[in-house]
């Protein structure tokens, strides 16, 4: 049995349910995400596992321990706010020994372990501080000091950075992987910023409506996606979804677009299979990531199957490392991801390489991907 | 062209600011009058009064009245002086003020971190009790203190001015509370901190301007509260402004105004010395309250 698990999960406000029948196992030392657009029920979920919400039906266990009915200070977790909840009244020290000193933990020992982590946090200085007197970066800090400080079975986050500026929080989320591979305590981090997601995770589950769409490795969920709405929400810019026609060219499959003049195109595949053969003929979703469109210099060297398409050019964004370029392809603004001095100048038909081998096929009616 | 707008700007200022200060003093003097008045014929012999000029400042300033008023006074059928009715205040209204105060906290505390179903009605109905004039209460309360044997007595009052006062203070600290963080509260749930120790070791240390507010509110009232003293106080339990009324309106001797004023000035002390001391909190922490909620 897993460290954490989450068994059949639902949770309901009066009539409404707002989570179905969530299944999450986390092993001992994982790193899992939960992700997904506001109000999918991430914190509500959150909130369950650390005693803050009732459990409507199913079972939630903690290192082999149902722990439906079991109070929050006694389920050994450890909980991170987005707003840090610092007890405005009490110094950062005593912020940090609260839950210690309720716990009837001793003063040695509470000083002991308060000086160990202040000291792994590198916050020691601020330790007569009042939460008032910090900055967002110390805050955020001093919170998940008080988190560390208890040494529990698992760390649970909402949105810790959310409230940081940008710079702050790509520096935040290196210290928050930092201290998991160091410290290996399991850990459940709830983010709607897929970008966090794919970083600090070693599994993901995207949420929506109360549904976990696709529980896996940050790659599968990268690669693989389950379905259209995985596919759309994990990556920036998001993955183009593009209506297209499954048809057989010399015995092998491909899709059938049409290009910016109305003109047919097709890109063969790289997958085949009886599950792909029995839309053969039938409308599909072709998802292409955006860097897997490039110029012919800037793509893959390893890809097995490259194809080329010949566009017109309708938008050019150059962002630093990388531009942007964006075409029409089946009627839809289809975006690729180059090398900063790739050649494409809008209005002007370019020649661009499509990597096929990372190309995924979604039934349009029920949105999920089709296996081969 | 920016310039001169701002400059007319200034000049209206100016005179919109005189004009202000000028309707301010005015008011400050209207109301500043009576008080004056008082003062000054407080410490006048009696014959300066009756000899007719009651604006002229006394010729023997003298401070036999406040004395009298204070110790000697005939009220009711005993010279006692305010003194004895003073203490019953006092004894009515320090714990009136602080139970109604920890009650209203406890409440708001309930109310906004320990949510239930029916929560907002039960609030609403809380509510209501700010509203219900005293009047109304008089019958049913004499009977209830007439059953629990506390009629004419300070625990009676003491009740009284409980229950009245418990709706004014609930709403307070639920506004107040309502702004405050409740994931602070959660978060010392997972820190093992039970409903009590929540409400002691984190809402009360950051309670303080609501407190001051909810003090000054109920002292101000209770201490000034007349029908229900004369009501429940029965003989032993007269407050202050019951023995005021009773010194003034007395029918026997002559009217001794030197000494109902005294008198009157020193019944209306502590509730000025309680808005001077804290009155500054007293607009901030309603400003606070009222902002959210
Ligand atoms: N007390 C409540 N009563 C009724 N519905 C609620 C309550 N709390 C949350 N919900 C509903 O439950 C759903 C999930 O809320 P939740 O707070 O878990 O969303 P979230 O995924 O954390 O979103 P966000 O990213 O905005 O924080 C929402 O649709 C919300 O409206
Ligand atoms: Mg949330």
């Amino acid at each position: 049995m897993s460290f954490l698990n989450i068994d059949n999960v639902t949770k309901s406000y009066g009539n409404v349910e707002v989570l179905h029948r969530v299944d999450i196992d986390v092993q001992e030392g994982e790193f899992l995400v939960l992700v997904g657009p506001s109000g999918c029920g991430k914190s509500t979920l959150l909130n369950m596992i650390a005693g803050l919400e009732n459990i409507t039906g199913g079972t939630i266990s903690i290192n082999n321990r149902v722990v439906n009915d079991v109070h929050p200070s006694k389920r050994n977790i450890a909980m991170v706010f987005q707003s840090y909840a610092l007890y405005p009244n009490m110094t950062v020290g005593q912020n940090m020994t609260f839950g210690m000193e309720m716990h009837g933990i001793p003063k040695p020992e509470r000083e002991r372990k308060l000086a160990d982590v202040a000291k792994l946090l590198q916050i020691t200085p601020l330790l007569d501080r009042k939460p008032g007197q910090l900055s967002g970066g110390q805050r955020q800090r001093v919170a998940m000091g008080r988190a560390l400080v208890r040494d529990p079975d698992v760390f649970l986050f909402d949105e810790p950075l959310s409230n940081l500026d940008a710079k702050l929080r790509v520096d935040m989320r290196t210290e928050i992987k930092k201290l998991h591979q160091k410290l290996g305590t399991t850990i459940v981090y709830v983010t709607h910023d897929q970008i966090e997601a794919l970083t600090l995770s070693t599994r993901i589950a995207v949420m929506n409506k109360g549904y976990v769409q696709q529980l896996g490795t940050p790659k599968e969920i990268y690669d693989d996606p389950a379905n259209m709405f995985v596919a759309s929400f994990m990556g920036s810019p998001s993955m183009n979804l593009l209506p297209a026609r499954l048809v057989e060219d010399n015995g092998q499959l491909a899709a059938e677009l049409t290009d910016a003049g109305g003109t047919g195109l097709r890109l063969r595949l790289s997958q085949d299979g009886q599950g792909l053969r029995s839309h053969l003929g039938k409308d599909v979703i072709l998802g292409v990531r955006p860097e897997a469109i490039t110029d012919a210099e800037g793509a893959d060297k390893r890809a097995q199957n490259l194809q080329i398409l010949r566009n017109e050019v309708s938008v050019t964004e150059p962002a630093g490392s990388d531009t942007f370029v964006t075409m029409s392809l089946s009627g839809k603004d289809c975006v690729a991801r180059m090398r900063a001095d790739a050649e494409a100048r809008p209005h002007e038909v370019f020649e661009f390489t499509v990597n096929m081998d990372k190309a995924v096929l979604f039934d349009p009616q029920t949105e999920e991907r089709i296996d081969r | 062209m920016s310039a001169a707008t701002q400059d007319t700007a200034v000049r209206t200022g100016r005179i919109t600011r005189t004009f202000i200060y000028v309707v301010l003093i005015f008011f400050a003097l209207f109301y500043l009058l009576p008080f004056f008045i008082m003062m000054i014929n407080s410490l006048k012999p009696l014959s300066e009064i009756t000899a007719g000029n009651m604006m002229a400042l006394p010729k023997e300033p003298t401070l036999a009245p406040w004395g009298a008023a204070w110790s000697t006074a005939q009220i009711g059928v005993e010279a006692t002086g305010l003194k004895p009715y003073f203490l019953n205040s006092i004894l009515m209204v320090v714990p009136a003020v602080a139970i109604s105060t920890v009650l209203g906290a406890l409440n708001g505390y309930i109310l906004t971190k320990w949510r239930f179903r029916g929560d907002t009605v039960l609030f609403g109905l809380m509510l209501f009790s700010c509203f219900i004039p005293f009047q109304i209460v008089l019958i049913p309360m004499a009977r209830i203190l007439g059953m629990l044997g506390l009629a004419g007595s300070v625990q009676g009052l003491i009740l009284v001015h409980v229950v009245y006062g418990i709706g004014f203070a609930t709403l307070y600290f639920r506004n107040y509370y309502a702004a405050f963080p409740t994931e602070l509260v959660k978060s010392a749930m997972i820190d093992g901190a039970g409903f009590f120790r929540i409400f002691w070791r984190i809402m009360l240390p950051v309670s303080g301007p609501i407190a001051v507010v909810c003090i000054i509110w109920q002292f101000t009232n209770i201490w000034n509260d007349f029908l229900f003293g004369v009501s429940f106080g029965g003989l032993n339990a007269q407050p202050v402004t019951v023995a005021l009324n009773n010194l003034v309106q007395s029918s026997t001797g002559v009217k001794e105004y030197n000494v109902h004023f005294a008198a009157a000035i020193l019944a209306a002390l502590p509730t000025l010395l309680v808005y001077i001391v804290a009155g500054r909190y007293f607009v901030r922490g309603l400003m606070a309250g009222s902002v959210k909620g």
